[in-house]
């Protein structure tokens, strides 16, 4: 008999999870000081950076939670998280406002701020890698970081966003240490010119073995002296459980679901120690990779149903324990929040291109429900297999209105991965990490480098190269404006510049591609990636099968509104001179009040199925995509795009004046491939038709939010009918789709500031309307309806 | 052919019959129910809205109208509609939108090309293409092309209607129609004249005609207390229910949506005393009806 709900246990740890306060952490630091004082110099890169990594699982605090059934912490206590000063040293100041900044702060103790100052800082501050970044990049790139052009992902964080197969559940880490020796016999040293380097790198791969091993035995002792010590008798057998657990994974392969769970998070804890791959890992298609052992369990009587659940739930929360390492600058503006972005796939295909839809799959959207956490992200896979009842309990969770989970489109996963060069089977077994972004699991480093200002590039054209903002000339002289004669004179600009602005992105990202790749190595991720062990070569340069570097286009919403209020009002119709619409941008639109109107009532706006700005959307996204796909990068691999923002969108408009689309200075930019804030007014179907107009198989992943009010999702009626825009969307290969339900304080603000508002549609009585076109009256009658549950 | 005069297109319908739908709001009804809440349904014609709340007083429409129905009075600003010809030259100089025309002439053509524009929800969600109104029959000829037009792209075709038409109108819908969604508001004669404009001979006998040939019909009731939902009208609509072949009963609860869009027409708005029925009650009306149909739905869910 299952049981719906989180037990006592599960509660507990919950509890603990949520309300524990977020700390910086300084144990890392310290071990790794050491390490370094010990050992830089005297050995090469890869193995100081294994030896490092050993110090550290040697020396860590060990955590064994109150009812605790998984265990290892990224540092000595849940919520508390570690630094990377090889990466990133903090300032004293960075340490203070960390303290007390209002959002994402982390609590800095004296005892803290007093290690960092005598121990951390003298050895790091002018060691860490984000001070040699700075250094080797150009004026330019420079000048363009500042300004808010693109964002750099690896200036404090390591290229991460990892996702494992199934590898670690067949093989333990004396098998890894077995496959990485046979490596080394097998180096050809006369006739291999390499053979050193690799040789170097499977040794730090090794040690790096021994060091995980090392933690899990740590924790089978530790096991064991809580056991000496604990009354209860119940509690007793869990922690000789867990000892015994410990005494298998991660040295040998997992022989249980317990283990199996245990098993990745230990490899979890592994990578995101050995370094901050932004700032977490995955474990992918978790559950195809759990359903044998729970299968057999379960078949054998030595595992319930309710078991394996609070067994996930306790994985949960361990997720949960991790908020991101602190950010700092203009990386924390992008990427503003706690969460890590481990992300979880479920559902979608099996190797052999199956439904990969199993019991443990519905577990896991049980999980997700019962326990509400924002991490670990949990998505959906839905292929054209999957089965519909799936489909819509995944409905069922999402219109709860918190976000999760997010749906994303198998099928079109798979051509992404085939078009960028994948076999059928890596990409059957691939998915979405992170946000969205598509990789072949446990095969591939597919690194995003940062965040690209598209709009931002259009209002350079219009002012010859200049940015306002930074008071420089940023960009190419392309010409005044008022003298392009026609709309593709203007776009050939944009064009100019883009190329121009990816020329600089990309040039810098070479510079830091290989500074990680040679002072840098993840030896320990390496053994868990393909076919970094079958190379002899590190992850971060270039071991994995697949190495892929994205550049994330922001903004495409207003980029294209922009562009369809300039060539409509500007060339087609005449309605207004490039002259006035400059000017009215330089005042945003301040007594430009004709000008304002006819751009934001009158002009044709993407989102809403209408040819005419979703081409100038294809356009624009066109245009982005031949600057940056197939350029090659250091690893072998091609860049590619993705079209996501995180939290960027508000960065990037905060250093842009007013847009042609009537965007006031400042204002946040589009989010993902959604429709500008207001700009679609044709409900659900016509945004999903017109995002579906760019071609998402070319890119490596694309992010579109809807928003409903309760009612328009209720009842069995209501879960058919996201289940049906779902499979809609999927069906035109869209890659990424989810829903926000709008709650009343959503509709109160909607009544204050209407012109933020005007793509809210609500149900009025028997048919829908635009929210702001109601009087305030009703606005009041369908706010005071709008508590209802969903229970119709 | 005279082209249909719509007033609104709306995409992703989905109260208006199975799936997820687009529905096409023809211009013009032949009743005026007290609580209708869309006045710019009711004339056949292209009219002007005119949203007070959103008028500043500003008075750039004032030189715009080729007709000189406009008139600054006072702080505000008012439209003579026996000059106004709807031409809407006022509207693209209002910088609030707060004048727009409601209804305007659309070929089949166009209006295929906007229905075929949502055909993967279509076929994802069973749903298709409702053709409302206003009172979609009275424009049946264009609606008879426009209903063919979608039956031959296999697409679903529902005609929402208040039954108030010749029969012929109906009659030439059978062959392309996939379902009728039917208005009935009352049994009795005399109170349904006196609360929409017209009597209801033509609705009962053009519904019975329907049932008896076994058309697919969903019948839809608004429930409106103070008009039609106590214990004797639900009674008798229980026993006339019993002698049709409807598929499915929808009842409709009344919501009082105001009176600003009467304002926007400039037509007087008189709601009686009407309320919408408690959720008991609706639940008792449910219970009642479903002793004579097996399938009654509340809000056609």
């Amino acid at each position: 008999m299952e049981t719906r709900g989180m037990n006592d246990r599960i509660r507990k740890l919950k509890n603990e999870s949520d309300t524990s306060i977020p700390h910086l952490s300084i144990e890392r630091a310290v071990a790794i000081t050491e390490a370094y004082e010990k050992y830089a110099g005297t050995v090469e890169v890869p193995l100081l950076r294994a030896l490092t990594f050993r110090h550290i699982m040697e020396t860590k605090a060990l955590w064994i939670g109150d009812g605790e059934l998984i265990v290892g912490e990224k540092s000595e206590h849940p919520q508390h998280a570690p630094s990377f000063p090889e990466l990133c040293c903090h300032t004293m100041d960075d340490l203070e406002v960390m303290n007390s900044r209002k959002h994402i702060s982390f609590k800095v103790t004296d005892d803290v701020r007093e290690i960092h100052a005598t121990r951390i800082m003298p050895y790091w501050r002018n060691r860490s890698l984000r001070g040699l970044i700075f250094t080797h990049m150009t004026p330019e790139w420079k000048n363009c970081y500042e300004s808010g052009i693109f964002t750099e992902f690896m200036e404090q964080r390591g290229p991460g966003h990892t996702v494992l197969d199934g590898k670690i559940y067949q093989k333990g880490f004396l098998e890894f240490k077995a496959d990485i020796r046979a490596a080394i016999n097998s180096l050809d040293f006369l006739s291999d010119p390499q053979a050193y380097e690799k040789k170097v790198q499977l040794e730090a791969m090794e040690i790096c073995c021994d060091a995980i091993m090392i933690y899990g035995h740590r924790y089978a002792d530790f096991a064991r002296q809580l056991v000496a010590v604990e009354h209860d008798p119940v509690r007793k057998a869990e922690l000789l459980e867990l000892a015994a657990t410990c005494d298998i994974v991660p040295a040998h392969r997992p022989q249980t679901f317990r283990q199996a769970l245990q098993m990745y998070w230990f490899v979890h804890i592994g990578v995101t120690t050995e370094i901050n791959p932004w700032d977490s890992l995955s474990p992918g298609r978790l559950d195809q990779h759990l359903d044998p052992f729970y299968k057999r369990e379960v078949e054998n009587g030595s595992l319930t149903r309710d078991q394996a659940k609070e067994l996930l739930q306790c994985l949960w929360i361990k997720f949960n324990n991790q908020p991101a390492p602190p950010k700092v600058g203009i990386t924390l503006k992008e990427s503003s929040t706690y969460t890590d972005f481990a992300n979880i796939n479920t559902g979608g295909v099996a190797p052999d291109g199956s439904d990969g839809v199993n019991e443990v799959s519905y577990l896991i959207l049980e999980t997700m429900d019962e326990l509400t956490q924002l991490q670990p992200s949990s998505n959906v896979q839905i292929s054209k297999k999957t089965p519909h009842a799936f489909v819509k309990k995944a409905c069922e969770i999402s219109r709860k209105g918190w976000g999760q989970p997010a749906f994303y489109n198998t099928d079109s996963i798979i051509q992404e991965l085939l078009n960028a060069g994948k076999t059928i089977i890596d990409a059957r077994q691939g998915g979405a990490s992170g946000c969205v972004e598509t990789g072949a699991f446990g095969k591939e480093a597919y690194i995003l480098t940062g965040y690209f200002n598209l709009p931002k590039i259009l209002e350079l054209t219009l002012h010859n190269g200049f940015d306002k903002f930074s008071g420089k000339q940023l960009g190419l002289k392309t010409g005044d404006p008022n003298a392009f004669a026609t709309f593709d004179e203007l776009f050939e600009a944009f064009k100019k510049q883009l190329h121009y602005f990816i020329d600089i992105k990309v040039h810098g990202n070479h510079i830091i591609e290989k500074l990680y790749a040679t002072q840098m190595p993840v030896p320990f991720l390496s053994i868990v990636v393909d076919d970094c062990i079958k190379k002899g070569m590190d992850y971060n340069a270039g071991g994995a099968r697949y190495n892929t570097n994205y550049i994330q286009g922001v903004g495409i919403g207003t980029l294209a509104d922009s562009l369809s209020a300039i060539k409509y009002n500007v060339y087609d119709h005449k309605r207004f001179t490039f002259a006035e619409l400059l000017s009215a941008l330089d005042d945003n639109f301040a007594g430009h009040d004709r000008l304002y109107h006819l751009i934001r009532e009158k002009t044709p706006t993407y989102g809403n199925d209408d040819e005419y700005a979703d081409e100038l959307m294809v356009k624009a996204f066109r245009a982005y995509h031949d600057a940056v796909t197939g350029r090659p990068t250091r690893k072998g691999g091609n860049y590619r795009i993705d079209m996501l923002p995180t939290t960027c969108h508000v960065y990037f408009g905060a250093v842009m004046g007013a847009s042609p689309n009537g965007r006031l200075a400042e204002k946040p930019l589009s989010e993902g491939i959604s429709p500008d804030k207001g700009a679609d007014r044709r409900g659900p179907t016509a945004v999903i038709k017109s995002a579906a107009k760019m071609d998402h198989l070319e890119t490596g992943g694309t992010l579109l939010n809807q928003k409903f009010t309760p009612s328009v999702v209720a009842g069995d009626r209501g879960l058919e009918n996201m289940a049906s825009l779902v499979r809609s969307y999927f069906s035109l290969d869209g890659h990424h789709i989810q829903f926000n339900v709008i709650d009343r304080q959503t509709l109160l603000d909607a009544q204050k500031h209407p012109e933020e508002y005007k793509d809210l549609i609500v149900r009025v009585a028997g048919y829908s309307d635009h929210f702001h076109n109601l009087s305030k009256e009703l606005q009041d009658e369908i706010i005071d309806r709008t508590e209802q549950s969903f229970g119709c | 052919m005279n082209q249909p005069v719509i007033f609104n297109i709306q995409k992703f319908c989905v109260h208006d019959g199975p799936g997820i739908r687009t529905t096409v709001f023809f211009k013009g009804c032949p009743l005026r129910c007290a609580w209708c809440h869309n006045p710019e349904s009711q004339i056949f014609l292209p009219e002007l809205l005119y949203n007070e709340e959103k008028c500043t007083g500003c008075g750039q429409c004032l030189s715009e109208c080729p007709s000189a129905a406009i008139t600054r009075r006072e702080n505000a600003i008012a439209t003579d509609r026996s000059r106004c010809q709807a031409c809407g030259q006022c509207v693209n100089s209002c910088l609030r939108s707060a004048r727009e025309i409601a209804g305007y002439t659309a070929s089949v053509a166009e209006l295929v090309a906007e229905i075929e524009k949502d055909r993967v929800f279509y076929e994802q969600s069973g749903g298709g293409v409702t053709l409302s109104g206003g009172e979609v029959l009275c424009q049946s000829q264009a609606a008879e092309a426009l209903a063919i037009a979608c039956k031959t792209r296999g697409i679903h075709v529902a005609i929402d209607t208040c039954g108030h038409v010749p029969y012929e109108n109906l009659a030439r819908l059978l062959d392309c129609t996939d379902l009728f969604l039917y208005d009935l508001k009352h049994l009795d004669p005399s109170l349904h004249k006196e609360y929409t404009g017209q009597d209801n001979r033509l609705i009962l006998d053009n519904l019975c005609r329907l049932s008896a040939i076994g058309a697919a019909i969903f019948l839809r009731i608004p429930l409106i207390e103070g008009f039609n939902a106590g214990d004797e009208h639900i009674n008798a609509l229980a026993e006339f229910c019993r002698n049709l072949t409807v598929r499915q009963i929808d009842l409709l609860p009344y919501h009082n949506t105001g009176s600003s869009k009467y304002q926007r027409v400039g037509r007087p708005y008189n709601p009686g005393q009407f309320a919408a029925p408690s959720p008991e009650r609706l639940d008792q009306i449910k219970t009642i009806l479903q002793q004579s149909h097996p399938n009654v739905t509340i809000g056609g869910n």
